[in-house]
C-alpha cells in the first residue's frame, strides 16, 4: 500500500511536466491554430539553454528559471514572425509539418554538436536533498517541480481565462476583424501569444534539466505522450490539457508499478478510448 | 564476316583474361559499419565507430599494398527490422564483406541471421549478449569486446564477494537487459547470493523514479542496472536523487562506458565499479590511439570500448586477409583463418579468437574517479583490478555453441 501512495506522487511529478508542456500546446492551437510540433525542440531548448547559461556565463539555476523562458520565447516569436505567420487561414496541416521540420532541423543541429548521450545538470543546492514521508523518500526537488508547475499551470489560465487580456485574446482567435477594428495589434498579440506557449516549453525544459540529462531528443522522447495528453483533454482546452496532464502522469505512474512493460503504451490506448467515446475529447467542445 | 569472326573471339580472349585475373587476386574490400547514429547509443558507437573503421583500414596499410578498401556506414535506429534491412542491402547491393560493430543485442542477434545466410564476415564490438557465441553462434561472426558472461563475472562476481548478496534487476526490456540479467543471476547464485526482485523497463526510459522505488523498497543490498548507455546514465543519476545510495543500497552499473561517465557527471558518478575490456588511458599505445582519434571526432572524444574494438577488429580481420592473399568474399573461410592467428593489437593486447568466435583478452575492473582526482576532461577511472581473458569470457567447456560439437 505504501509503494502505491508512493507511485502517486511520482505519476504526479511526471504529471507536471506533462501539464506544463501540453498547456503550452493548448495555448497556441487554441488561439493561433497551430500545432505546434516543434514544442519538444523548444523544451530541449529552454533545458539547454539553462546549462550553457551556468556554464558559460555562470548564471544558476533561480535567473535561469526566467531567463530561458524569454530567450527561448523571443526565438519562439522570430519563428511566428518569419515563417507561422505565413500560414495563417491554411490548414492546420501546414502548420504542423512546417513546426514539424523545425523540429527536426533543431534537434539535429543541437545532436551534431551534443552527442546524444547528454550533459549533466545539477539540482539547486537549496532545493538539494530530500525528506521521509514515511511511505517513500521524495527528493526535495520533485515536491518542488509538482509545486512550481501546478501554480505556472493556474496562472495561465487565469490570464486567459479571467483577465482582460485573455479576453481580447480569445475575442481576436474569434474574428480577429472586429477586434482590430477596436484598435486592438492583433498579429502583435498573436505573436506574443506564441511566445507565451513556447516560453512555458522552455520553462518545463528547465525544470527537467536536473532530473533527466540535458539531451538533444529530450523533447522528441515527449512530444508523442504530450500530444496524446492535448488530444485526451481536448485540443485547445486549457483546463482540460491541465488536468489531462496530471492525471496521465499517475495512471502512467501505476502502469509502471503494475505491468511496467505497458507503461510506454497505455497513454496511447487511454487515447483510443477516449476517442472513441467523446471524439473532441474529455473537456473539448464538438467542432 | 572472316574480319567479325576474329575480333569477337580476341574480345573473348581478353575479357576471359581480365575475369580471371581479377579473380585471382581480388583485393577489393568493403566495409559496413552498422551502429545506432542518433539514439541512446550514438555516442559510444555510431559516427565514432565509423571513424575507428577508417583509421584501421589506414593502419593496416593495405591500401599502400594495392587494395581497395572502402568504408560505408549505416543507422540501425536500434530496431531489428531495420538493422537486417542495411545489411541484407549491403550484401546484395552494395557488395559489403565484413559488417563491424552493431550496437544492440536485438539487432546484432538478427544481423547475425542475415551475415550467416550471405556468407559474409561479422565482426560485432557493440553488442553484449552471449547468445552471439554461444546458442546463436555463427561461423562467419566473431564477438570482438565483451558480452554479458563477462560483464556478470567480472562487475557482478566482485560485488557479490565483497559482501552484497541480495540483488534487486533494473531491467532494460529487449535481448541484451535480459542476457545480462539472466547472466549475473547465475554468478550471484552461485556465489550464494539471491535475487530479490526485478523490474523490466523499456528500452529509451527517460524517467526511473517508479522503478528505482520498486527496487528501494525490496531492501536488496545491490540495485543491477542491466541496461545502458542513456538508459543507465538516468537511473544512476536519479536512483542519486531518491537518496538510493545514501540509503545504504548499493548501485551495480552492470555496464557502463566512459561517454555515459562523461554524461553524469563525476560528482554524481564516483565511486561506481564496472568493467571495460578498454580504457584510453592505459598505457602509452592506448593513449597515442586515443589522441589521434579525438583529434578526428567533432566533439574531441577519446574512444570507447566499443569504438576501440571496431579498429581492433578490423586490424584483426586485415591480418588475415593479408594471409588469404586476397578473396575476402568467402566469410567462413575468412574468419577460419581469424581464428587460426593469435590476437595481438596495440589496444586490447594478445588474445585469441575461440572457436565459437568469443575473442579472449583481459578484462579491467575500473572506479569512477573523484571529481578532486580527475586531472584532465577525460580522465574518469581508476584501475582496481585486471581479470585475465580466460576467467573473464564463457569456458569452452561450457559454451553450448553449435560449431564445438563437429
Amino acid at each position: 500500500m505504501q509503494a502505491l501512495y508512493a507511485q502517486l506522487l511520482v505519476g504526479l511529478i511526471n504529471g507536471s511536466f506533462y501539464a506544463l508542456l501540453s498547456l503550452g500546446l493548448a495555448v497556441i492551437f487554441g488561439m493561433l491554430n497551430i500545432i505546434n510540433f516543434a514544442h519538444g525542440a523548444l523544451y530541449m531548448m529552454g533545458a539547454f539553454c539553462a546549462y550553457f547559461l551556468l556554464n558559460v556565463a555562470g548564471i544558476g539555476y533561480w535567473p535561469a528559471l526566467i531567463i530561458a523562458p524569454i530567450v527561448v520565447g523571443i526565438f519562439g516569436m522570430i519563428l511566428e514572425r518569419t515563417m507561422l505567420q505565413r500560414l495563417a487561414g491554411l490548414d492546420h496541416l501546414y502548420g504542423l509539418l512546417l513546426t514539424f521540420g523545425i523540429a527536426l532541423i533543431v534537434q539535429g543541429v543541437f545532436q551534431n554538436y551534443f552527442g546524444s548521450s547528454g550533459l549533466p545538470y545539477a539540482i539547486p543546492d537549496e532545493l538539494k536533498g530530500g525528506m521521509n514521508l514515511g511511505f517513500m523518500f521524495l527528493p526535495v526537488y520533485r515536491g518542488w517541480v509538482v509545486v512550481f508547475s501546478l501554480v505556472v499551470c493556474l496562472a495561465t489560465w487565469f490570464l486567459i481565462e479571467k483577465t482582460r487580456l485573455g479576453a481580447y485574446l480569445r475575442a481576436a482567435t474569434e474574428n480577429p476583424t472586429l477586434v482590430r477594428a477596436f484598435g486592438i495589434n492583433v498579429p502583435r498579440m498573436i505573436t506574443l501569444t506564441y511566445g507565451l506557449g513556447v516560453g512555458l516549453a522552455a520553462l518545463a525544459g528547465v525544470l527537467s534539466a536536473p532530473i533527466n540529462q540535458v539531451r538533444p531528443l529530450m523533447g522528441a522522447d515527449l512530444i508523442i505522450v504530450v500530444f496524446a495528453v492535448v488530444v485526451i483533454g481536448g485540443m485547445g482546452s486549457i483546463m482540460g490539457s491541465i488536468i489531462t496532464g496530471f492525471a496521465l502522469g499517475v495512471i502512467e505512474g501505476l502502469t509502471k508499478y503494475f505491468y511496467p512493460e505497458a507503461s510506454n503504451t497505455v497513454v496511447f490506448v487511454l487515447m483510443v478510448l477516449v476517442l472513441l467515446v467523446k471524439p473532441a475529447g474529455l473537456t473539448g467542445r464538438a467542432a | 564476316m572472316k574480319t567479325n569472326a576474329i575480333a569477337s573471339l580476341l574480345l573473348g580472349t581478353a575479357l576471359a583474361l581480365v575475369a580471371s585475373a581479377a579473380s585471382a587476386q581480388d583485393k577489393t574490400v568493403k566495409i559496413g559499419a552498422l551502429s545506432d547514429q542518433s539514439g541512446l547509443y550514438a555516442d559510444l558507437g555510431g559516427p565514432g565507430s565509423t571513424l575507428a573503421a577508417q583509421m584501421a583500414v589506414e593502419d593496416s596499410g593495405l591500401t599502400k599494398k594495392g587494395w581497395k578498401i572502402d568504408v560505408i556506414s549505416g543507422d540501425h535506429q536500434n530496431k531489428p527490422d531495420i538493422g537486417s534491412t542495411i545489411a541484407r542491402q549491403w550484401f546484395d547491393v552494395e557488395k559489403v564483406d565484413v559488417v563491424v560493430d552493431v550496437p544492440n543485442s536485438g539487432v546484432a542477434l538478427a544481423v547475425n541471421n542475415v551475415v550467416k545466410e550471405k556468407n559474409g564476415v561479422y565482426i560485432n564490438s557493440g553488442a553484449a549478449t552471449s547468445d552471439l557465441t554461444n546458442a546463436q553462434c555463427s561461423p562467419n561472426t566473431v564477438h570482438w569486446t565483451y558480452d554479458t558472461y563477462m560483464l556478470a563475472h567480472t562487475t557482478g562476481q566482485a560485488l557479490v564477494k565483497a559482501g552484497g548478496d541480495t540483488w534487486f534487476f533494473l531491467t532494460a526490456d529487449y535481448a541484451f537487459g535480459a542476457a545480462l540479467e539472466r547472466d549475473t543471476t547465475a554468478v550471484v547464485v552461485a556465489n550464494g547470493g539471491k535475487i530479490v526482485g526485478s523490474v523490466k523497463h523499456p528500452l529509451n526510459t527517460s524517467d526511473f523514479s517508479s522503478f528505482l522505488l520498486q527496487a528501494q523498497s525490496s531492501k536488496a543490498k545491490i540495485i543491477g542496472l542491466a541496461n545502458a548507455g542513456g538508459d543507465t546514465t538516468n537511473s544512476i543519476k536519479q536512483a542519486a536523487e531518491f537518496g538510493i545510495v545514501k540509503g545504504g543500497q548499493k548501485l551495480a552499473a552492470l555496464l557502463l562506458f566512459l561517454t555515459d561517465v562523461k554524461a553524469i557527471g563525476l560528482e554524481t558518478a564516483q565511486g561506481l565499479n564496472f568493467t571495460e575490456t578498454f580504457y584510453w588511458d592505459m598505457n602509452d599505445q592506448t593513449r597515442a590511439f586515443s589522441k589521434r582519434f579525438s583529434e578526428r571526432m567533432k566533439n574531441s572524444a577519446p574512444p570507447t570500448m566499443v569504438q576501440a574494438g571496431v579498429y581492433s577488429g578490423l586490424l584483426h580481420y586485415f591480418k588475415a586477409l593479408e594471409a588469404l592473399g586476397g578473396n575476402p568474399h568467402d566469410g567462413v573461410k575468412v574468419v577460419e583463418k581469424m581464428k587460426s592467428i593469435p590476437t595481438d593489437d596495440p589496444l586490447f593486447g594478445k588474445g585469441s579468437i575461440e572457436p565459437n568466435g568469443r575473442t579472449i583478452h583481459s578484462a579491467y575492473l575500473f572506479e569512477v574517479k573523484k571529481p578532486s582526482e580527475s586531472k584532465a576532461p577525460w580522465d574518469f577511472y581508476k584501475l582496481v583490478g585486471t581479470v585475465p581473458g580466460d576467467e573473464a569470457f564463457t569456458p569452452l567447456s561450457q559454451s553450448t555453441c553449435a560449431l564445438l560439437k563437429k
